[in-house]
């Protein structure tokens, strides 16, 4: 172990580095590996390094006095220089780490990174600006590669949100089939578009000019949500042309989901289907329901509420299922709201103790908008939706079928 | 002095004198209200100040960013006059910088019995050179704008963002972030960039029915002096006084002769 007797740790004993140490405080100053620069507060050059001169390829003499810190820079720089560096070099007195681009006398561009501080006298007034300047070649190729990354990062995900949404529309109609003497009209509310919801709804034809349609919601988000939606949306529509009644289908769907259900158990929804028949100026409808939240009936009259009907169960979660139908008649001016829980489990403003909108705000919201036709309740939920905005944290889908008014 | 910290979309403040004529400071792309801390102490002694950040930067709120509604300066017009209806300020002073005073000729376009006076400190409008104009910039000038934007999200942490943003009531959480007065979030400074210097508010100038002073910088690279000289041909009957100042930022550059010209004007003691 070599002594560092007489208080120096360094290296300056070494007879070979002991002459190279002796820096005389010029040398530092104009032959350091960065440059340095001194300007007025107002940008004025006073002051600049060797080293920085010899990097822009310019005499002391054609800087000093004469240009200011903005004419180095490029034009953008010189932008971002007034808009943002200067201000703050006022306000906080020093700016560092900033990535800025110098141009060389011959007009080539040099990336550097810089940092400024504003020295001040023994009043405290600010009278310089001090400024070191590094060369920033090898870090602006490593910035360019983490752009570029970075890039690549949102058209991927640009690319998924096209995928997703290609993907949700073919787990839904469409559009809906021209049904006579039935306005019908439906939106699909995503809460994210990264992501594949697990709602659905339809509407078909069926033999003997009846028609079926459903709406629903599967446990979960994402590609085994969306798997779980095309098997459910298959099974319902081959159930019912077999046998229509609502019930039956249910329990058709129960039996083919609970399959599913045994190997993951994810698989399970709820969902409300119902058959729809012409009935002199108006429709009957047989509905039954496995867990969903009840539809709400909008009267002719202007009165609005929930059409009490059967809970039924979870569909999938139990090998056996019940189910029962109920059956309604849709008049001229009446509209019947068939939605999933996003909407009404968005979080709001309400009075609702759970912090969430509510089925009361949405009876009371129906209210207020009956008697409607399915296009203008559909397109005021859209709005209430755009209202919900951020406290929509599922899915939302809002099948809508109405009489025409006499 | 009676600071009110109302803070909400805009983050607005009110400060000054309770009983003097009503002040609105404006400022430009860039940084945020603390552009105006040097000439606020003068202002103040006078004027009922009325301060506040533009949406996407300073701590005004992130959430109600949105790219289509900062793209063009209406949406920044529009939060002003909604700041001054909410607040129902009448007879306002207005003070904008740099392209904060072409907001304030939008707003003073659009309700001009709610505005007493302009101010408009280093004004544009427009940067962009044609046949028959110069604004001092071309096309490709703002793209690389948008490089240096793009290389220095300064104090920006996109980890701290939602921190800082949602806390409006607890400054202190911001204040480890050196450079926080130039803090913006990156798209949404993009946009701003985008607007701001892709806009052309010429047209504008002739319909301002308000009394105008326009300040010029002696040395602005930003809004040159033939600039400033457009504008006051434009706008009738407008002032223009040229500071002796460089730079773009005279209410930080030469903070006095700022203070000092703004207060002649609006106290009515104009040149």
């Amino acid at each position: 172990m070599s002594s560092t007797a007489g208080g120096d740790p360094g290296d300056a004993s070494d007879p070979c580095l002991s002459g190279l140490l002796e820096d005389s405080a010029e040398d530092l100053y104009e032959n350091a590996p960065c440059g340095y620069l001194s300007t007025r507060l107002d940008g004025r050059i006073a002051k600049i390094n060797r080293t920085l001169l010899s990097w822009l390829g310019y005499q002391a003499g054609d800087l000093v006095g004469r240009r200011y810190f903005s004419d180095l820079l490029t034009v953008g720089g010189r932008m971002y220089y007034e808009t943002h560096l200067a201000p703050l070099l006022s306000m906080q007195g020093e700016v560092g780490g900033v990535a800025l681009e110098l141009r060389a006398a011959d007009g080539t561009r040099l990336p550097v990174l810089v940092t400024s501080v504003v020295k001040t006298d023994r009043g405290g007034e600010a009278k310089l600006i001090r400024t070191t300047i590094f060369d920033a070649r090898d870090r602006l190729s490593y910035e360019r590669e983490l752009l570029r990354a970075r890039a690549e990062g949102e058209r991927e995900r640009e690319r998924l949100q096209d995928l997703v949404a290609t993907l949700q529309r073919s787990l839904l109609p469409p559009v809906l089939p021209a049904v006579p003497g039935l306005d019908a009209a439906a939106h699909y509310h995503t809460a994210s578009p990264d992501e594949l919801g697990g709602d659905f709804y339809d509407l078909f034809p069926l033999s003997g000019n009846r028609w079926g349609l459903f709406l629903g919601d599967v446990c979960g988000r994402g590609a085994p949500a969306a798997a779980v939606t095309s098997l459910i949306r298959y099974t319902l529509r081959t159930a019912a042309v077999y046998d229509a009644d609502p019930a039956t289908v249910l329990g058709t769907l129960n039996e083919a989901l609970h399959q599913q259900y045994l190997r993951d158990d994810r698989s399970f929804c709820t969902v409300i289907f119902g058959v729809l028949a012409p009935d002199g100026d108006g429709f009957t409808l047989a509905l039954a329901r496995g867990g969903h939240a009840e539809p709400l009936l909008m009267r002719a009259d202007g009165t609005a509420g929930y059409l009490s009907m059967p809970l039924g169960q979870l569909i999938g979660a139990w090998a056996d299922g019940t189910f029962a139908a109920r059956t309604i008649r849709l008049n001229p001016g009446d509209t019947l709201l068939l939605f999933t829980d996003g909407l009404t489990e968005a979080r709001a403003p309400t009075s609702d103790p759970s912090g969430r909108y509510g089925d009361e705000a949405f009876r009371a919201f129906a209210r207020e908008l009956a008697p409607s036709t399915a296009a203008a309740a559909v397109a005021a939920i859209v709005v209430l939706l755009e209202s919900l905005d951020e406290g929509t944290e599922d899915d939302t889908a809002v099948l809508a079928l109405g009489v025409p008014a006499g | 002095m009676g600071d009110v910290h109302i803070g909400g979309r805009n983050n607005v403040l009110i400060t000054g004198r309770p009983d003097g004529p009503v002040m609105m400071l404006a400022n430009g792309f860039g940084c945020d209200q603390n552009m105006w801390r040097l000439v606020r102490p003068a202002l103040a002694e006078r004027f009922r100040l009325v301060l506040f950040d533009h949406v996407g930067s300073g701590q005004a709120e992130r959430s109600a960013w949105r790219p289509e509604r900062y793209a063009s300066l209406d949406g920044y017009t529009d939060d002003i006059l909604r700041i001054c209806a909410e607040l129902e300020l009448r007879q306002v002073v207005f003070v904008g910088h740099s392209v904060g005073a072409m907001m304030g000729v939008l707003a003073a376009n659009r309700e001009p019995e709610r505005f007493r006076q302009l101010i408009l400190i280093g004004p544009s409008p427009r940067y962009i050179d044609e046949a028959g104009y110069r604004g001092g910039f071309s096309a490709s000038d703002i793209d690389e704008l948008l490089e240096s934007l793009e290389s220095n999200y300064l104090g920006w942490s996109a980890a701290m963002a939602p921190v800082i943003m949602g806390n409006p009531e607890r400054p202190e959480l911001g204040q480890e972030l050196t450079n926080s007065f130039c803090r913006t979030d990156p798209q949404a400074a993009r946009v701003f960039a985008r607007t701001t210097f892709s806009s052309d508010n010429r047209s504008d100038l002739a319909r301002v029915t308000v009394p105008t002073l326009i300040l010029q910088c002696s040395t602005d690279v930003i809004a040159p002096a033939e600039v400033g000289q457009y504008v006051h041909a434009q706008i009738p009957g407008s002032v223009l006084i040229t500071l002796p100042a460089t730079g773009h930022c005279p209410q930080l550059s030469a903070p006095a002769a700022t203070a000092e010209a703004i207060t002649l004007f609006a106290a009515g003691q104009g040149p």
